[in-house]
């Protein structure tokens, strides 16, 4: 099967209340928290579509989307 | 996202706290339902009082946010008398296994095909951190100023004991499991139980010096170890994940289904 | 044309009522003295297609009964003043979800454990002010198997037009008690069925948006519409809100739904009222002897009256106070310590001349017991 490509990853900033558990278990360190303390993907490129920052998001706020 | 569906969106940002594992317990929660293709209308969600409780008033199901404790004898009212229904209760720990201990044991003795999720974080977070049942010995809460006494139940041990046909666990850093089990847990025709071991990093983390909730995920990654693994045999401390229990008894709503064909003929 | 006629214990007259009301779910607790009525709807409830289940206690039970409700069933459970107790904060429940739901209990002896094998009437005040917070209740009672049979039909029929629970205050004597029952035909007594919503799926519903009428339509669970239920305050979606005008307009509704209706809501009987001079109010089985009491001094020509009381609350004052306007002295008949002798007082004219004649000692009331409270009134002595 191919890799996986990411197509979008959508952060909802009105929803993330920082909590940094993406940042802190996503395996390629894509993800960083703004001078707001919201979650934004810094290192896009570096995604390999594991899912990992959406499915444990608390908030709800993180989707993914690969092709 | 797939899972957007079944959420009450208008009621978002949640009222759980930054890190709140409760969050990530609805996260995967959703994502069961999405997987196994189900219509929200046979979805009831019943759910009692405190932080867990209120998972019920985002999903966009039928649901009833009862009184607490009492969630799995409400379901029990609503399962009895219309089967064909899939009955969800997440429950804390305190409003499943203090005040609503006795409806647990019992909806587990029936073996009544309801959906347990018992979201423990080992806390009364609601009323401000006070000691739970699953919070066992040594724990500071603001009811045990100077570390708590009492010895907490096994999740795992007590639904066994009480009949339950499907018994799972896993953590919120185990986030794969949790659709995982919970999927099973629906499909699985009997009393599911499914324990979460969800931070609290508000009143149970700060209280017992357990950092962050990533600090307390890492520590559920840590201290919890696959059933039966090497690990366990050499750290019997290892709290066990997996999938204990799963059974085929016969479920109550079935058994009185004979009781009514009897009365019927009779 | 053949009356299906039945002997049979009170508790076997309300089973009789509900079934013929629709019940279909039942959930309780074993209980005295109320145990009857599940032990007779264990069987009888099967054999119609409908749901009997035994709980592990009253809490489950009452909650049992709200969830089956909510999935379109006519529900009940029974109880006695221990169980009664511990149904108070689901019963709240009910009354701020608005769930038609019928609660039978059998008074004995309290508080505590009091006496189970006695009959008594002191649960009148917790019926009402049981569960905690503003509110109203309904509640009827029936001293005679006929009239179990009749309050309990309309229980259900109440409980469904108003989406609320009722209370069935019976009490053991009346319970226990062996009579004539004339089961009526079908159709003989009006049935009022769930109102469901007419609005179609996909259509933005409203379960706690009462209608012009005041009723509220509801929606089964597992139809096409979900919504929240909540003992929260609640908005019209069901959904918690602290909104002050929403909370208020909650709490005037739960309210006033039933108390701007006591006068259509008031069941009585009335005996020899029209020129009575002495006045007895009674109820349950207090009532059988004051009636007694009434026909036997009206053959000696003293005028004598009874207003015999079905709807306990809400309190039907206005009417008490009219029928009672000309007498000389009212007499409140009851098994407790003057529960509805403090709400009669409050009713009438004159609340001095309203008097109590009551046991509270398990032993039923005669009409000796009454006739010594009635001669001392009349200064006749003993």
């Amino acid at each position: 099967m191919a890799k996986p490509i990411l197509k979008a990853h959508k952060i909802r900033s009105d929803w993330c209340k920082g909590c940094g558990i993406c940042v802190e278990f996503c395996p390629k360190k894509v993800l960083e928290l703004d001078e707001f303390e919201r979650a934004v993907a810094a290192r896009l490129p570096d995604c390999i579509c594991c899912r990992l920052c959406e499915l444990r998001c608390p908030d709800l706020a993180i989707e993914v989307e690969c092709k | 996202m797939a899972i957007n569906k079944y959420l009450r969106e208008r009621f978002f940002p949640h009222l759980w706290c930054p890190g709140c594992g409760h969050g990530t317990v609805l996260n995967g929660m959703l994502r069961a339902v999405d997987k196994l293709g189900m219509s929200k209308n046979e979805i009831v969600m019943v759910s009692g009082i405190g932080c867990s409780a209120r998972i019920s008033g985002y999903v966009d199901f039928h649901t009833l946010h009862t009184i607490h404790g009492r969630a799995l004898a409400f379901a029990t009212g609503v399962k009895m008398s219309r089967p064909e229904l899939n009955l969800i209760v997440p429950m804390g720990d305190g409003d499943a296994l203090a005040i609503g201990g006795n409806h647990f044991i019992h909806a587990a003795r029936r073996n009544i095909d309801i959906t347990a999720i018992v979201m423990n974080n080992r806390i009364y977070g609601m009323t401000g951190g006070q000691y739970s049942p699953l919070s066992g010995q040594d724990i500071i809460a603001t009811t045990a100023p100077y570390a708590s006494i009492d010895p907490s139940f096994d999740v795992v041990e007590l639904s066994r004991a009480a009949g339950a046909t499907f018994i799972a666990r896993t953590t919120t850093y185990h986030v794969k499991q949790i659709d995982d089990f919970i999927k099973q847990a629906i499909l699985h025709e009997g009393f599911s139980v499914v324990e979460i071991l969800t931070q609290c990093p508000t009143h149970f983390g700060r209280k017992n010096k357990q950092g962050s909730a990533v600090d307390m995920m890492k520590l559920y990654r840590d201290i919890t170890t696959p059933i039966g693994s090497k690990a366990k045999q050499e750290n019997p401390n290892l709290i066990e994940r997996g999938i204990f229990v799963q059974e085929d008894k016969p479920e109550y709503c079935r058994e009185y289904e004979k009781i009514i064909e009897k009365a019927m003929g009779s | 044309m053949q009356r299906n006629v039945k002997f049979v214990q009170g508790n076997e007259a309300c089973v009789e009522a509900a079934v013929y009301a629709g019940l279909n779910f039942y959930a309780g607790y074993p209980i005295t003295p109320s145990s009857e009525i599940a032990e007779l709807l264990s069987g009888r409830l099967p054999a119609i297609g409908g749901k009997f289940i035994q709980m592990e206690d009253e809490i489950a039970s009452m909650c049992a009964i709200i969830g089956a409700s909510l999935t379109g069933n006519k529900v009940m459970t029974a109880t006695s003043g221990p169980g009664f107790s511990l149904m108070q904060e689901s019963l709240g429940y009910a009354i701020m979800a608005e769930i038609p739901c019928v609660i039978v209990n059998v008074m004995r002896g309290g508080p505590s454990t009091g006496i189970p094998t006695h009959g008594s009437q002191g649960d009148i005040n917790q019926a009402r002010w049981g569960t905690h917070g503003d509110h109203s209740i309904l509640a009827f009672t029936a001293s005679n198997h006929q009239d179990i049979f009749e309050m309990t039909v309309t229980a259900f029929n109440m409980a469904e037009t108003y989406r609320t629970p009722v209370i069935l205050l019976f009490d053991e004597v009346v319970a226990h008690m062996r009579e004539r029952l004339v089961i009526p035909e079908t159709g003989e007594l009006p049935l009022v069925d769930r109102l469901r919503t007419s609005v179609r799926e996909g259509i933005d519903y409203h379960p706690y948006l009462p209608r012009e009428d005041g009723r509220l339509p509801m929606s089964d669970f597992g139809g096409v519409h979900r919504f929240n239920v909540t003992g929260l305050y609640h908005d019209m979606w069901g959904f918690p809100s602290s909104e002050p005008r929403v909370v208020h307009e909650l709490i005037r509704h739960l309210f006033d739904k039933l108390e701007n209706r006591v006068n259509h809501l008031a069941r009585y009987k009335e005996f020899f009222l029209e020129d009575a001079e002495y006045v007895l109010v009674s109820y349950g089985s207090a009532a059988r002897s004051a009636l007694h009491v009434v026909k036997e001094r009206r053959l000696r020509g003293e005028r004598l009256g009874l207003l015999e009381l079905q709807t306990l609350w809400p309190f039907p004052k206005e009417m008490i106070r009219e029928k009672c306007a000309n007498a000389k002295a009212v007499i409140v008949v009851e098994l407790n310590l003057g529960q509805v002798l403090q709400l009669v007082k409050m009713a009438v004219n004159n609340p001095e001349r309203v008097f109590l004649a009551n046991r509270i000692d398990g032993v039923f009331i005669t009409p000796i017991d009454i006739m010594n409270i009635l001669r001392l009134i009349q200064g006749k002595g003993v």
